[in-house]
């Protein structure tokens, strides 16, 4: 069970907390220096995997129940009750049934991942997530023969979500995943960051972390789980389909229709820091690229 | 006796009341210097750019500088469409800062472009290549060139040379500029986001308000 893929990098590798919330205010000072020695220090980032801050990781979220603005979920996320929690989890399982958060980690192996981050909004950051992969749940669920796809569902409570008086998506947010993406060791159900339980805002109790695809393919707060034989609805999918693809593979050279996808900005470098090229696959291509072998990936981006 | 205190209820007395609060606002308005508007607009966005050189304006400086610069443009567009409808509507006189309103948003546009073109795209290339390519950023542009010239004739001296109507045909050019600042500020938002709509809705709402008093002029001439 698990270490199926076992980073290379472990918790002496995190920074640890009395050096990070300072190591802010350190980059913001090398990047005063500017010029060529910036960019160098940038790919050398994206190369170390320096894990962000916690202040970066919990006060810059996209969690639209909570409002559209990026220090919403910080805000407001805490009006959400995690527990108790439940999941359901149905559709082309052996044994479907409605799991309590504590019977569904149970037994779990929970690993430290430190994964990069990459938004559809072309900014990223490093985060070490602790979970467990999601392919140790469905084979404990018991995936049916004929099922090729796994169907995600967030909470929806307009008491606790303020966010979703609006119609900004069809609420509840939903995702999806082909079967081999979802069992691909790199996809994990995350149950915390930095070696705590999850944050609100950062979708706890527990959230999908799929580090190749665009953070919202992540989907927090998970209540529901459904195999199923056709691709399921995902809603930014759904909302634009012309600009969120199913699949949502990081890609720098598939841009989004309205911005470029090449480059990303890395948090918390401060105000002088500039872009680093962003990463095929977002840096995982010699591990997924095999799931797409033969697709064009312009077409199905 | 009853009845000797009399009760603002009647129409006649809550216009003469906000007649007078009107009339309040012009006696202060008048001893506001216009130059104080320049020293706080200006100083407000250097503000802005120490705070978030600072780590005051959150973990993501560059787009939060360059968010405030734009929606703080924006919004002093709105206020210098207001003025005319507000004079006209309710006899609030904000003439005396009209210039220094325009100017200021000119300013705080030109902020947003150079913090979207310095410290996030950088590169010229890049620049070229989202002008281009980007229709909200095209329009965005788009909306800065329609400014530009405002700017530049307002001064007393471009406005003797250009003649008074001229002048104000020229200075026109500020409404398709205000339309396409809210087009591009919708554009850019994911999903459906009520912020920016609300601002298309208003700067609508304050070029609809001169087309009728316009028309409305014409049919009593």
């Amino acid at each position: 069970m698990a270490r199926r893929y076992t980073s290379d990098l472990s918790w002496k590798d995190v920074t640890p907390k009395s050096v990070f919330l300072n190591r802010r205010q350190i980059l913001a000072g090398s990047a005063a220096m500017f010029g060529a020695g910036l960019f160098a220090a940038d790919a050398q980032a994206q190369e170390a995997l320096v894990p962000n801050s916690f202040e970066d990781i919990t006060s810059y979220n996209n969690y639209y129940e909570f409002g559209t603005r990026k220090e919403d979920p910080a805000r407001f996320a805490h009006m959400l009750t995690t527990q108790p929690w439940s999941i359901v989890i149905d559709g082309m399982v052996d044994n479907p049934g409605t799991y309590s958060f504590e019977q569904i980690v149970e037994g779990m192996t929970i690993e430290e991942r430190i994964y990069r981050f990459r938004c559809v909004e072309a900014w990223s950051m490093v985060i070490p997530w602790n979970g467990f992969e999601l392919a140790d749940l469905l084979d404990r669920v018991g995936v049916q023969e004929g099922a090729r796809y796994v169907a995600f569902e967030t909470a929806f409570r307009p008491n606790e979500m303020p966010g979703v008086r609006l119609p900004v998506l069809d609420w509840p947010y939903r995702e999806g995943l082909r079967l081999d993406e979802a069992m691909h060791p790199l996809t994990i159900l995350a149950t915390g960051l930095y070696g705590d339980a999850m944050p609100n805002q950062n979708g706890a109790p527990i959230r999908l972390v799929v580090p190749w695809k665009y953070g919202f393919k992540s989907i927090k707060s998970i209540v529901r789980i459904t195999l199923t034989d056709t691709e399921p609805y995902a809603s930014w999918n759904a909302a634009q389909p012309n600009e969120y693809g199913f699949y949502s593979n990081v890609n720098p050279n598939v841009d989004h229709p309205r911005w470029s996808q090449a480059t990303e900005r890395r948090i918390g470098g401060g105000l002088f820091a500039g872009r680093i090229p962003t990463l095929m696959f977002n840096g995982y291509e010699t591990e997924v690229a095999s799931l797409y072998e033969g697709m064009d990936l312009a077409a199905f981006f | 006796m009853r009845g000797w205190i009399s009760r603002p209820s009647s129409k006649a007395t809550v216009s003469a009341i906000a007649a007078s609060l009107v009339a309040r606002g012009n006696a202060v308005l008048r001893r506001v210097p216009a130059w104080l508007l320049y020293i706080v607009g200006v100083g407000w966005a250097v503000w802005l750019f120490w705070l978030a050189a600072n780590g005051g304006l959150g973990v993501e400086p560059i787009e939060a500088l360059e968010h405030r610069y734009g929606k703080l443009a924006l919004q002093l567009i709105v206020i210098g469409l207001a003025i005319t409808p507000l004079r006209r509507g309710i006899g609030l006189n904000l003439m005396p800062f009209r210039r220094a309103l325009g100017l200021l948003a000119f300013f705080y546009v030109t902020a947003h472009l150079m913090v979207w073109a310095v410290l996030d795209v950088q590169t010229l290339a890049a620049i070229w290549a989202d002008i281009v390519k980007r229709p909200y950023v095209t329009i965005g542009m788009a909306s800065f060139l329609l400014l530009l010239p405002l700017a530049a004739t307002s001064n007393d001296l471009a406005l003797r040379r250009l003649g008074a109507i001229r002048w104000r045909r020229l200075h026109r050019l500020v409404y398709p500029a205000a339309i396409l600042g809210a087009v591009h500020y919708i554009w850019l938002a994911k999903g459906l986001q009520l912020e920016p709509l609300a601002y298309f809705i208003i700067i609508s709402a304050l070029l609809a308000l001169r087309i009728r008093t316009r028309s409305a002029r014409v049919a009593v001439r």
